[in-house]
């Protein structure tokens, strides 16, 4: 499906020029979750470009980006992956009862050295 | 010299020891810490999209609290120096995004982007100087192997954060020898440990920090250093058998107002 109400939003928030991408692979190549996504970032850029929007926000993928700007940084183009997944999570997360984390979750997660960052960040990221 | 330090959330309860040697070396290279009023948590992570505007705020707060003081902000957590960072690149280069903060800012007065923004490792090359930090040592890490691990949160992106080269970083190893320590220089020292995936999925932050750590004993590391908690937390519990400390903690043993920092 091609969605240019959304791909529009997309460019919108990230900033991101995903028509600079010239499908070299490097930054699915550096990126440390690779194993673990469905989409790899690569995929954002060519899929936001194409306007197939829709199995990006319904993927697991949103949520398995480290923020460690690999693929921002070694990306020969200038394409910012992962301001594109941001992009597509938070359109995710914005909507009502889309968190992807709550506070019921937390007594599972910390231990008694979890540094208070690891709970700010995760709230950050996977909630709105 | 004087300058605005920001701690952190972390750094006052489970990060305490980057703390408070961050402020007892600090005191000995004539540097003094005036911590920021009523400063709030940066968030952890900064938010890159441009329409996010409240997440940012308290940034921009500690930011123009420092441009009112006229002194440099400093910050000892790397994921606070790369949130206060980026805040203050945005809020230099984006006008919308300026415009919509400083709506926000009436009773604290408009703000775009004067403050200079310091990780204390930057503060203690480009301000303090390396050369005087070894004129200071009094006890030698002479023989010590360590490993400096950067993760990604003060060397990237590059066309911000502008701390270091981001593929081949010198400032913790000319930090590490500035102290009299062998510096050990091994490639995963600016890939990333995993970070907050360690809130969804510790199994991956385990594989990511057990590679990065036998990557650096393999290069022949005895101790690893880093500025971030959630970096230590993370290479900590995937099992490390080297100790994994604050630089700070480092820096304080060097500069004699700590004990050793083996333990």
């Amino acid at each position: 499906m091609n969605n240019r109400y959304l791909q529009k939003e997309i460019l919108r928030i990230s900033g991101a020029d995903v028509s600079k991408c010239m499908r070299c692979g490097k930054c699915s190549g550096t990126c440390p979750a690779y194993d673990e996504m469905e989409y790899h970032p690569h995929q954002f850029a060519n899929m936001v470009e194409s306007g197939d929007i829709e199995p990006l926000l319904n993927s697991q993928s949103l949520y398995k980006c480290l923020s460690c700007f690999a693929c921002i940084d070694r990306c020969p183009r200038g394409v910012e992956p992962a301001k594109i997944v941001e992009a597509v999570r938070l359109l995710a997360t914005r909507k009502q009862g889309a968190n992807h984390m709550t506070a019921n979750d937390v007594p599972a997660i910390v231990d008694e050295d979890t540094p208070q960052q690891l709970l700010v960040s995760a709230f950050r990221k996977y909630t709105k | 010299m004087k300058v605005s330090y920001f701690p952190g959330c972390t750094l006052k309860n489970k990060a305490k020891d980057l703390d408070i040697y961050a402020y007892k070396s600090a005191d000995v290279l004539g540097v003094t810490l005036e911590e920021i009023e009523n400063w709030q948590c940066c968030g952890g992570v900064f938010t890159t999209a441009n329409d996010e505007v409240a997440t940012k705020l308290s940034s921009v707060r500690a930011l123009k609290y420092a441009s009112d003081k006229n002194q440099p902000l400093v910050s000892v957590c790397s994921a606070c120096h790369n949130v206060l960072k980026q805040t203050n690149y945005a809020m230099q280069t984006n006008t919308q995004f300026a415009d919509k903060v400083n709506r926000y800012m009436a009773e604290d007065g408009a703000y775009n982007g004067e403050t200079e923004v310091y990780h204390y490792l930057e503060m203690l090359r480009d301000l303090v100087t390396f050369d005087t930090l070894k004129e200071k040592v009094v006890n030698v890490l002479k023989g010590k192997k360590i490993a400096a691990y950067y993760g990604c949160l003060l060397l990237r992106p590059n066309t911000v954060m502008k701390m270091d080269d981001p593929e081949n970083p010198t400032i913790m190893e000319d930090f590490i020898r500035a102290l009299g320590a062998d510096a050990v220089v091994y490639a995963k020292r600016n890939e990333c440990c995993g970070g907050y995936i360690s809130a969804q999925s510790p199994e991956t932050a385990k594989k990511n920090s057990q590679a990065i750590i036998e990557n650096a004993k393999a290069a022949g590391a005895e101790m690893i250093i880093t500025a971030c908690p959630l970096c230590k937390y993370n290479l900590v519990k995937s099992g490390a058998d080297i100790p994994v400390v604050y630089f700070t903690e480092l820096l304080a043993e060097a500069l004699g107002v700590k004990e050793d920092t083996n333990e």
